[in-house]
C-alpha cells in the first residue's frame, strides 16, 4: 500500500475545494453549461443518459480497506448502492446529483481518494497489474514506478489540454495483465545487461474507430530518464497531435501519420534537450516512494496447510479454488481474484454492502488490501493459503464467489446504451444473457479460457477489438446490430479481432456465440488447446461457416 | 477585456495591430508574427515597444533571434482545450529563457491561471471581469507541485527530499 503523506494529502483538499467553488459558479449561473462541461470533464464527472455519472481513480488498481469502504459510502450515501468498477482501474456512480458532489469528493478525500486525471484530454489514471508486487517472477513492483508517474502527471501544467485523453499502463511481469499495447504509451519494467532498472517503451496503441496496437518505441529508457522520455513524447504530441478532429486526435494517428521511425526522432530529438534537466529521477527519491509503500510482515506458512487438504473434499470449494486462486510470490500464500461477474449480474458492479464486507474480509485475510483489475473484477493479493476454505465461504455468501474467471462469462461489458449517451447499442444485457446461456461451471470450464468483450458504440470502451470474442454494437436504420469479431487479444501478444462476417439482431447474439464455441469445441484438437489457439491455427473461415450457415 | 499583469488588474499599454493596420507614429504594438518576421527591423526601430503575437501552430523556435529585441510575446489559446500554448510557454521560458512579458490571451479563464503561472505565463488578457478579480486569489489556489518547471516552485518530491534530510534520514 501506498500511504499519502501531508504534501499529496493537501493537493488532493486543494482539489476539492476548486472543484467546489466551480460547481458553486455553475449553480449560481456565473458559468455557462458550456464553460462548466470542461470544467467538470477535468475531474470525472459525466453528463450519462439519465443523470451525471462520476468516475473516482484506482491508481493503478491498489486500494486499502479504508478505502473500499469509503466507496461504498459515497455509493450508498450520493448514489444508488452500488458502483460499476471500470477497465481502467476506475469505479464509477452512475446517478450522483450535481449539488453533492463536492462532498462526495471532500469525503473520499479523507482517505486519499480523489477523480484527479479520470477524464478530459489529460494524462489519465496511471494503470498497472493488478498483481504487482505480488506475482511470481516480477522484474520489481511497478507501482513504485506508477506512483512516480502518477504524481507527475496530476494536474501537469503541460499536458493538461492535450488533443485527446492521453492513457499508461505499466506492468513488470511477462504475461501482461495491464494491457500495455493498447494504451497510448505502455511501460514494461525491464532490466539491461547491467541489472539497472527501465522501460521498453511502447506507444500509440489504442482502441476506438481505428484500432492499433502499440508499436516499440525505444527498447531501454533507464529509469532515472522516464519521466523525461515520457516529458518528450507528450511534449513532441501536444504540439503536433490532430486537433481538427476527435476522432483522429489520439497519438495512434499521429505515430502511424508520421511512421514510428520519424515519430521516434522527433522524440528522442525533444528527449535529448531535456534528459539532464530536472527531471531526472535519481535513486533517493524512488527509495523515498517505495519507502511509503508498505508490505505485509508474511509468516513461514507450508505450502499445503492442512485446512487446504481437508477443503479439497469439497468440490465447489475445488472449483473456485481451481479458478480463482492464482500462485503467490510467497509460499504458502495465494492471489484470490473475485469475479464481479455473477450470473444473470451487469459485469463489474459491486453493491455498498459487497464493498464493506470485502473491506472486513481484507482486513481478515488479506493485510487490509484490495486490487482492481482491467477486467473488472477484484483481488485480494495477499492471502494466507490456511484461509482459503474460511474465506471461500464468506465470499459465497456475499455472492462473490462465482468460479469464472477468465471464462466464457468473465466478459468486459461497457455501460452501453442503459446508461452511456454516446452509446448506439446495449451492452450490459448481452453480457446478462451470455452468462446465462453458459452459466453451467462444467460446460464454461470445458471450453476453458475464452474473453468475450462486448461494447456499445465505435469508442470501444469495452475493449471488443481485443475480447478472444468481441461483440460490437451498432445502430442501423433505427436497430441495434451486432458485428462479432474473433482472435482479439489484450495480453503481452496483443492482436486484433477478425470480423467474422455481417452483423446480428440483439436477440441472435447469443445464439451466434454459442455456434461459434460448439465450433470450437468440435475443431479443437485436444481439450488444451485454448480457443485463441485454434482461431490462430484455423482462421476465421470455419467459424463464420458455422456461423452463416443456417442464417 | 482585462489585462492581468504581476498579478493586478492594470491598464495595457499595447496596441494591437491586424496585418494591414497603418503603423502607428509612438507607442508600444503587439504584431502578428507574419507581419514581424516580415517587417522585423522597421517595427524594432520604432521608439515603442515591440512585442508579438505569436500563433499556436507555429514553431516558437523562429522567433528566437528576436528575443532579446522585442518586449512580450502574446501566446494564444483559441479556446480553453487547446493546449498547444503552454508547450510554447515552456520552451521560451526554460530553453530560450526568454524573460520578457509572457501574454496569455484567447480564451483565458480563470481555472487555467495555476497551469498558465507555471508553464511561464505573467500577463493575462483575462475573458471575464469577475475571473480577472479572483486572479490573485485563484493564483493561490494551490501549494503543492508535482512537475519541475521553470517558474522555480519547490516540487513534492524535492520537499520530500529536504524533509528526509532535515529528519537525519540515513545517518
Amino acid at each position: 500500500m501506498y500511504a499519502y503523506d501531508e504534501i499529496d494529502r493537501t493537493l488532493v483538499n486543494e482539489r476539492v475545494s476548486e472543484f467546489r467553488d466551480q460547481v458553486k459558479r455553475r449553480l449560481s449561473g456565473e458559468l455557462t453549461e458550456d464553460e462548466f462541461k470542461i470544467l467538470r470533464l477535468q475531474n470525472g464527472v459525466y453528463l450519462q443518459l439519465h443523470a451525471y455519472m462520476f468516475r473516482v481513480a484506482i491508481p493503478y488498481g491498489t486500494l486499502a480497506t479504508n478505502q473500499l469502504r469509503a466507496l461504498a459510502h459515497v455509493a450508498r450515501k450520493y448514489d444508488r448502492g452500488y458502483g460499476h468498477f471500470t477497465t481502467r482501474q476506475n469505479i464509477q456512480f452512475n446517478w450522483i446529483k450535481l449539488a453533492e458532489l463536492p462532498d462526495a469528493l471532500a469525503d473520499l478525500a479523507e482517505v486519499g481518494i480523489h477523480a484527479m486525471q479520470t477524464s478530459g484530454n489529460n494524462m489519465r489514471n496511471v494503470t498497472s497489474d493488478q498483481w504487482a508486487g505480488v506475482a511470481p517472477g516480477e522484474i520489481e513492483d511497478p507501482r513504485i514506478w506508477s506512483e512516480l508517474i502518477r504524481q507527475h502527471t496530476t494536474l501537469h501544467p503541460e499536458f493538461s489540454f492535450l488533443p485527446r485523453k492521453f492513457k499508461i499502463a505499466i506492468t513488470a511481469s511477462d504475461h501482461d495483465r495491464a494491457a500495455i499495447k493498447i494504451h497510448d504509451i505502455g511501460l514494461r519494467l525491464i532490466k539491461n545487461e547491467k541489472n539497472e532498472t527501465g522501460f521498453e517503451v511502447l506507444v500509440g496503441g489504442g482502441l476506438g474507430r481505428t484500432p492499433f496496437i502499440a508499436k516499440t518505441i525505444k527498447h531501454f529508457v533507464h529509469g532515472r530518464d522516464i519521466l523525461s522520455y515520457i516529458e518528450a513524447i507528450l511534449r513532441v504530441y501536444n504540439q503536433y497531435g490532430r486537433r481538427d478532429n476527435i476522432y483522429k486526435a489520439r497519438i495512434k494517428i499521429l505515430v502511424h501519420e508520421l511512421g514510428i521511425e520519424k515519430f521516434s526522432r522527433e522524440v528522442e530529438d525533444e528527449w535529448q534537450q531535456i534528459r539532464n534537466s530536472s527531471l531526472q529521477i535519481d535513486g533517493e527519491v524512488i527509495e523515498d516512494i517505495r519507502s511509503r509503500f508498505s508490505y505485509p510482515a508474511y509468516e513461514k506458512l507450508p505450502h499445503m496447510p492442512d485446512q487446504l487438504r481437508q477443503a479439497a473434499a469439497d468440490p465447489d470449494f475445488e472449483a473456485w479454488r481451481k479458478n480463482s486462486v492464482a500462485p503467490h510470490k510467497v509460499q504458502g500464500y495465494s492471489i484470490v481474484t473475485i469475479s464481479l461477474k455473477p450470473t444473470g449480474g451487469p459485469p463489474g458492479d459491486a453493491t455498498a454492502e459487497q464493498m464493506d464486507a470485502l473491506a472486513d474480509l481484507a482486513d481478515k485475510y488479506s493485510f487490509g488490501e484490495i486490487r482492481v483489475g482491467h477486467e473488472q473484477n477484484l483481488a485480494l493479493p495477499h492471502v494466507a493459503k490456511r484461509d482459503l476454505p474460511a474465506l471461500w465461504k464468506a465470499l459465497d455468501k456475499l455472492g462473490l464467489a462465482t468460479p469464472n474467471v477468465n471464462l466464457i462469462t468473465d466478459i468486459i461489458a461497457c455501460p452501453g446504451l442503459d446508461y452511456c449517451s454516446l452509446a448506439n447499442a446495449r451492452s450490459i444485457p448481452i453480457a446478462q444473457e451470455l452468462t446465462r446461456r453458459f452459466a453451467n461451471h462444467e460446460l464454461a470450464n470445458l471450453i476453458g479460457r475464452l474473453h468475450i468483450n462486448i461494447s456499445g458504440c465505435i469508442n470501444a470502451c469495452g475493449h471488443h477489438h481485443v475480447g478472444h470474442i468481441g461483440i460490437l454494437g451498432v445502430e442501423k436504420n433505427g436497430e441495434e446490430v451486432y458485428q462479432i469479431t474473433i482472435g482479439g487479444r489484450a495480453d503481452e501478444n496483443a492482436a486484433l479481432g477478425t470480423l467474422i462476417g455481417p452483423g446480428v439482431k440483439f436477440d441472435e447474439v447469443a445464439d451466434v456465440v454459442e455456434d461459434i464455441v460448439e465450433a470450437y469445441l468440435a475443431l479443437r484438437e485436444r481439450p488444451e488447446e485454448l480457443f485463441m489457439d485454434t482461431v490462430k491455427r484455423l482462421g476465421v473461415e470455419p467459424f463464420k461457416e458455422r456461423v452463416y450457415a443456417t442464417r | 477585456m482585462p489585462l492581468v499583469n504581476g498579478g493586478k488588474i492594470v491598464d495595457d499599454s499595447f496596441v494591437k495591430l491586424a496585418v494591414d493596420t497603418p503603423l502607428p507614429e509612438g507607442g508600444d504594438i503587439l504584431v502578428p508574427a507574419e507581419r514581424f518576421l516580415g517587417e522585423a527591423d522597421a517595427l524594432l526601430k520604432r521608439s515603442g515597444k515591440v512585442g508579438v503575437i505569436w500563433p499556436n501552430n507555429r514553431d516558437i523556435a523562429e522567433l528566437v533571434p528576436y528575443l532579446g529585441k522585442i518586449a512580450a510575446v502574446a501566446l494564444v489559446f483559441p479556446t480553453f482545450r487547446d493546449g498547444r500554448a503552454y508547450s510554447q510557454a515552456r520552451l521560451l521560458r526554460e530553453r530560450y529563457n526568454y524573460r520578457g512579458e509572457l501574454r496569455a490571451t484567447g480564451q483565458v479563464l480563470r481555472d487555467q491561471f495555476v497551469f498558465m503561472l507555471r508553464a511561464g505565463f505573467d500577463s493575462f488578457e483575462v475573458k471575464k471581469q469577475a475571473d480577472a478579480e479572483a486572479f490573485m486569489q485563484t493564483a493561490k489556489r494551490y501549494s503543492v507541485f508535482y512537475q519541475p518547471t521553470g517558474d522555480g516552485r519547490i516540487t513534492a518530491l524535492h520537499r520530500r527530499m529536504q524533509l528526509r534530510h532535515s529528519e537525519g534520514v540515513g545517518t
